[in-house]
């Protein structure tokens, strides 16, 4: 995390993974290359769905080593993951996860529910508690008007509104404010934008782009990304124009609103996504 | 209990060297052999370029080992870091291609290979391969296609990417001449591929002045339909 490099901290493993993945059983060696870290993801209910914001830097100890990283993955077309901690850990957990909430489906007939879906991804990270598997993953979903949020070191909670990550307070913050259920959509899209937008001022290892996903009953449904250096120009003329607006200017996006296989959703049935 | 000296106090300033206990060094594994990887991707093509010094610490272990590695006939992979993980992740690699090759009766594509060494390194997620791939390739449709990782396995297709030891370097120039980015009123061209291969020569070319693992030859392939060019570019030497 952000700030784990920035104090210098070094966390050593209590003990050795106990799985197949796991090699000798002297002291584990030193890594002698950073991984990536730092990210702002968040996600919160309203009465029109849940929407699923994130920024698309993904940092390795002072560089950026993409500007355009996917945060939100996925899984089917009423479940979404979004992703923080290391890239490489979340990519890989939430393949595992898919595969096996694909394997329930075919073995049971029917969809693993929200809440089943975050135990199984905590059950399988248990096993590796206390080595340095870093994953925080909010699960983001529509037959429970509930988020999830599941971490590595065994955190399993539900909620209404969550934000992980290095930018997370400064989210919060924002967020805290202005989240209410009544919110329409269009509200709920600029305020979760905003969000990400003040996260990634503030903190260094967020920032690019913002990437937004608004579920609903009819399945998900992702807005472009949009570059949030085009919004900071946007303010910065608002404020030199001397603008007479309120609090908290919520300027609707820009971006065009994508939805991915509607009628097809419709038709019945989850769409499933190849696991890439 | 290990004790390190910290050279820079919290004030930026060098802190007064005084002795404070003798200083446990583990054997590591690891060693940095050098080296810095590129890939660009075309409509039609696809070029993976890498230089061909291998060094560790001080020393020139060799002026020609190049770390492009042809997979298939539509792929080629970058490795670059420690040399020793890179000839074993090749090795596999290519015994996993003749795998599927004798099972599935058709190689693998551009795309498979990436999500499969995806899973390949983080099978060792407790003691990494030390190496920065870089596939280029061709995919299903002819396109050219590059997919980048980190040591650990995470990875996702892009356009044009930089790995290894100059990659911090040659990365922001590849944004602003690949991408066109942070420029205004900049027609955005496409690539074709004289203009790229040049583009990657120039780039190579700035990364042996500044870098000091990346020098000695450029050895640059590219990957089109009718198959795999190698061209040999002369760098410097010291």
């Amino acid at each position: 995390m952000a700030l784990q490099d920035v104090s210098g901290f070094q966390d050593t493993p209590i003990h050795t993974s106990l799985s197949s993945l796991s090699t000798s059983s002297s002291p584990p060696t030193r890594r002698p290359f950073p991984l990536s870290h730092g990210t702002t993801t968040l996600a919160f209910v309203f009465q029109g769905g849940v929407i699923a914001a994130a920024d698309t830097r993904a940092s390795c100890s002072g560089l950026v080593a993409c500007p355009s990283a996917q945060k939100i993955l996925p899984i089917h077309s009423h479940l979404l993951v979004t992703t923080s901690g290391s890239g490489a850990d979340c990519m890989l957990w939430e393949r595992i996860l898919a595969r096996e909430i694909r394997l329930y489906q075919l073995r049971h007939g029917r969809r693993l529910s929200i809440t089943g879906s975050a135990k199984l991804l905590s059950h399988m990270l248990h096993p590796f508690k206390g080595t340095d598997v870093c994953v925080a993953a909010t699960l983001c979903g529509w037959d429970v008007e509930e988020l999830f949020y599941v971490c590595s070191d065994g955190t399993r909670l539900q909620g209404e509104l969550f934000s992980v990550g290095s930018g997370s307070p400064y989210a919060y913050g924002v967020l805290d404010g202005e989240v209410r259920w009544s919110l329409n959509e269009e509200e709920a899209i600029s305020l979760a934008r905003e969000a990400v937008y003040r996260a990634t001022h503030r903190d260094a290892y967020s920032g690019n782009c913002v990437d937004l996903f608004h579920i609903t009953a009819q399945g998900y449904c992702r807005r472009d990304r949009e570059d949030l250096r085009e919004e900071y120009h946007r303010k910065r003329e608002r404020k030199d124009a001397g603008s007479h607006a309120t609090s908290l200017v919520l300027t609707l996006g820009v971006g065009k609103r994508r939805s991915v296989e509607r009628e097809k959703i419709q038709r019945g049935g989850v769409k499933w996504h190849g696991v890439e | 209990a290990k004790m390190f000296t910290q050279v820079y106090g919290d004030n930026g300033k060098m802190k007064e060297y005084h002795y404070t206990g003798p200083v446990e060094h583990r054997f590591s594994p690891y060693s940095f052999n050098g080296g810095t990887v590129l890939a660009v991707a075309g409509e039609d093509f696809a070029i993976v370029a890498s230089d061909t010094r291998l060094s560790e610490g001080y020393s020139i272990h060799s002026r020609d080992s190049p770390k492009c590695y042809k997979l298939t006939n539509t792929t080629v992979i970058g490795c670059s870091g420690f040399h020793g993980d890179c000839l074993t992740l090749t090795k596999i690699i290519d015994a996993r291609l003749k795998m599927y090759k004798h099972s599935n009766n058709k190689s693998m594509t551009s795309g498979a290979i990436a999500a499969m060494l995806s899973t390949i390194l983080y099978g060792r997620r407790f003691f990494p391969y030390y190496v920065y791939n870089i596939i280029g390739g061709l995919d299903e449709e002819g396109k050219g296609a590059v997919y980048s990782f980190d040591p650990v396995g995470s990875y996702q297709r892009d356009t044009y990417k930089a790995g290894g030891s100059a990659s911090a370097m040659l990365q922001p120039l590849l944004d602003n001449q690949i991408g066109f980015k942070n420029m205004e009123g900049v027609q955005h061209l496409p690539l074709n591929q004289e203009k790229a291969v040049q583009l990657v020569k120039d780039v190579f070319i700035s990364a042996a002045e500044r870098d000091v693992y990346t020098g000695d030859a450029l050895r640059i392939c590219i990957v089109t339909k009718e198959g795999i060019k190698e061209e040999t570019v002369p760098l410097r030497k010291d």
